[in-house]
């Protein structure tokens, strides 16, 4: 596997050390980089998706979803102060936070299973830094021109030409950074309503606070700190070495076609040399700053920009695209050697993260399925076990928990089964002979004491098993019948 | 400082440590680094003014913004006080029996009721009410002086024998060490006794017995000895013992009597706290009152 750890490269070896020879120095300033703006499919792709999750993550908060019964109307809202997680037909409870420990568990499965067929796409394509470095990277040439323009104007001396350039950047930045902070709070509390707040300065201390640290963060990850980010703030780079192996399809430079590279002047043939001609147009394309000839990489984002600006380049002097395109080790290894590529897309990890994926899913699918508005707990009382009555019989106290989670308040119909009952109790309550009634708002819980007589020569065993049913007056529930089982306990002989 | 080596291919000295042929490269840190850092000391010693950072001899340092847990736990307390008080403001104006009726009073009560049962009533009646020989248990149908919601208040309020002028008062006499009744005619009494909650009993002993009970005993245990709850004289013929249902428990009793002291509650819980009590050990017991019907056979 030729991956290549080299974040100094070929050139800056002759370059003089940091620190002027005496030692390392104790910091090393950031290489500054200019990235050259390219044309071709993947760079029209990327714009695309970085529109669509722009999209996504401004417009979400303000997608409308009636619910009932005074339930905010946000299609999508993590509702902290009440303890509840909306997202479009579903509403989970803090208990049921499983359900979003099963969903990244999802999306990791995913990501493993992209990154085992096609590198880092997260990195490349979706992850936030990339698209907002991409946005704000978009916004500086509007301001600075290309990368010879801002080179030249990161040379040039201060005047007002520059702080105009430079200003209007960082302003237009910085309003970026805001619209980005400020989006984050709406998908905590009614949007329309935190948006008036935020303006007329009534919003709470929270959102004031998350909305700067969200410009903040925005503004120095997309707008300074950028490729660092990657490549020492991120764990990603270090994990995905796990998940890529030589049948990986990585942004890859073809050495087997490129190599010897050299200059080439038109006219002069092809043959005998490699179809690389050293413009370095994929080193100057590259947002981390790095060369791609130089093999997978820790740094490499596999955004794919350089194999638009490679491809322009071939079309130029007559070659086919494709020097640098997606391949894997192993195909560019085996040509290499003069053998024909092989790719392997279905192979033992990409089964095995794909039977994981949809493991997780088939679990996720069965518990919304499993899921209700209703919940039954049942507590048996340990002190005393039992309760021997005046007339011998012997009696049980549980403590029965019900949950209603709808929209509607319901009525339980709560039995008790598996003891032949002398007598069913549920203090404040009226039951009937054959169980309990008990009424639960909307979005309450309730608990009621019930207390289960059976007469003291029908049990010949210390331990019964008993069960608790609820029945709920929802016709539309899919499960309306909740049981719990618990215990009887007696002294086990006859009196 | 001595000239150190220097890595052939990245051109970045080394550290001098070698693991395994392994050379550590000694790359300078990224400038951001080093800022980050240098902002955390800052912090660190803002915090140090502005906290309790640093033990002393005989204390620590307070910090300028005279950060306490101590007083922030003590003001949560006060907060919860304050809520309680509203809560149990509630529980003062309703009614008993509203109380147990209404379903957050009643959750209200059960909480509040079991905490102030843990702390007043445990020592005696048990954690879980189930009371021990001598000291009732609070769990089952059997009700010296009433098992009535009013009842239960009552008894909780004033107590039984404490001194309290309210309280529930009665003395069962001591008949043997004092003298009322022979030796003989006590032992004849322990047989009827066992006779009235149907045992077995020597019958001679019962039929010589059974003029004394109703001279003696029934003016206050009832003529069937089913007891009577107005002065706190328990059934003598259902299952349940206060000081033990065996034939020497129950001579012992009748010759020198034992009545159990419970205190009045009066002055030491507010109302509110009393009427939680009292709905917590009503609840427990299954409520007084007519028993639910009987259900249908399974």
């Amino acid at each position: 596997m030729t991956v290549l750890i080299d974040r100094i490269g070929g050139e800056s070896t002759d370059a003089p050390p940091p620190g002027g020879g005496h030692g390392p120095g104790l910091y090393q300033k950031r290489k500054a980089i200019y990235p050259k703006l390219v044309h071709g499919p993947f760079r029209r792709l990327k714009w695309g998706l970085m529109g669509l999750m722009l999209a996504i993550y401004y417009g979400t908060p303000w997608i409308r979803w009636p619910r009932p019964a005074g339930a905010p109307d946000q299609a999508v809202l993590i509702d902290f102060a009440h303890g509840r997680f909306y997202f479009f037909m579903f509403d989970l409870w803090p208990d049921e936070v499983y359900f979003i420990t099963g969903l990244l568990v999802l999306a990791a499965l995913t990501l493993f299973l992209t990154t085992a067929w096609l590198g880092r796409l997260w990195c490349g394509y979706a992850c936030p830094q990339t698209v907002w470095t991409d946005l704000f990277l978009y916004v500086e040439r509007l301001f600075e021109g290309d990368r010879n323009a801002r080179m030249r104007l990161a040379r040039s001396a201060w005047g007002p030409t520059k702080i105009l350039r430079k200003g209007g950047k960082h302003l237009v930045w910085l309003a970026i950074a805001a619209a980005t902070g400020g989006a984050w709070i709406f998908y905590f509390e009614d949007a329309p309503t935190l948006f008036a707040n935020v303006l007329a300065g009534e919003a709470s201390v929270t959102a004031y606070f998350s909305f700067g640290l969200l410009t903040f963060t925005t503004y120095t990850l997309a707008g300074t700190l950028r490729e660092q980010v990657c490549i020492y703030m991120c764990p990603w780079p270090r994990i995905q070495g796990a998940m890529v192996d030589r049948h990986s399809l990585q942004v890859t430079y073809r050495h087997d076609r490129g190599e010897p590279r050299g200059p080439h002047r038109k006219g002069d043939p092809w043959t005998g040399r490699g179809d690389c001609i050293d413009c370095h147009a994929c080193v100057v394309a590259c947002p981390m700053g790095i060369d791609i000839r130089h093999g997978a990489q820790l740094e490499c984002i596999n955004c794919a920009l350089c194999i638009d600006a490679c491809d322009e380049i071939m079309g130029k002097v007559g070659r086919p695209t494709g020097l640098i395109g997606y391949d894997s080790d192993e195909a560019v290894t085996r040509r290499s050697q003069g053998l024909k590529a092989v790719y392997r897309p279905i192979r033992l990890r990409t089964i095995f993260y794909g039977l994981a994926l949809v493991a997780v899913c088939g679990i996720m699918t069965w518990g919304f399925l499993q899921r209700t508005p209703y919940q039954l707990h049942v507590a048996r009382d340990r002190n005393p076990l039992f309760v021997r009555l005046s007339d011998g019989a012997i009696r049980n106290s549980y403590s029965v928990k019900l949950v209603n989670r709808s929209y509607q308040p319901r009525s339980f119909r709560v039995t008790f089964g598996g003891v032949p009952l002398l007598r069913l109790q549920a203090p404040g309550l009226s039951p009937d002979p054959t169980g309990v009634t008990v009424a639960v708002a909307s979005g309450e819980q309730r608990s009621i004491r019930l207390l289960a007589t059976v007469p003291a020569d029908r049990l010949g065993q210390a331990l019964t098993p008993a069960e608790v049913r609820a029945t709920v007056d929802d016709p539309d529930a899919p499960l309306r019948a909740l049981t719990a089982r618990t215990m009887f306990v007696s002294d086990g002989a006859h009196p | 400082m001595s000239e150190r080596e220097r890595d052939d291919h990245s051109g970045v000295e080394t550290t001098g440590h070698e693991w395994d042929g392994i050379k550590e490269l000694d790359n300078p840190l990224p400038r951001w680094w080093l800022i980050v850092w240098y902002a955390c000391i800052a912090a660190a010693i803002a915090y140090w003014v502005l906290f309790p950072a640093w033990p002393t001899l005989t204390g620590y340092t307070p910090g300028i913004l005279g950060q306490s847990d101590r007083v922030n736990v003590a003001n949560d307390m006060k907060a919860l006080d304050a809520q309680r008080g509203a809560e149990g403001r509630m529980l003062e104006k309703a009614s008993l029996d509203q109380i147990e009726k209404t379903p957050n009073l009643q959750a209200f009560a059960m909480a509040e009721g079991q905490a102030i049962f843990g702390n007043n009533c445990a020592p005696c009646h048990g954690q879980g009410g189930a009371g021990g020989k001598g000291y009732a248990n609070l769990r089952d149908d059997v009700w010296l002086w009433g098992g009535g919601l009013t009842d239960i208040e009552q008894t909780v309020k004033y107590g039984i024998r404490s001194g309290h002028p309210l309280a529930r008062m009665s003395m069962m006499p001591s008949f043997g060490r004092d003298g009322l009744l022979t030796p003989q005619q006590v032992n004849d009494l322990t047989e009827y006794v066992v006779f009235l909650s149907h045992r077995s009993a020597e019958p001679g002993a019962v039929a010589r017995a059974a003029p004394v009970f109703s001279a003696q005993c029934a003016a206050c245990h009832g003529p069937e000895g089913k007891g009577n709850p107005a002065v706190g004289a328990p059934n003598l013929t259902d299952g349940d013992w206060l000081y033990g249902s065996d034939r020497k428990s129950i001579h012992d009793q009748i010759w020198a009597a034992r009545g159990g002291v419970m205190p009045a509650w009066v002055d030491r819980l507010t109302p509110a706290q009393i009427k939680a009590v009292t709905v917590y050990v009503h609840v427990n017991s299954g409520g007084s009152g007519p028993p639910s019907p009987a259900p249908a056979a399974p």
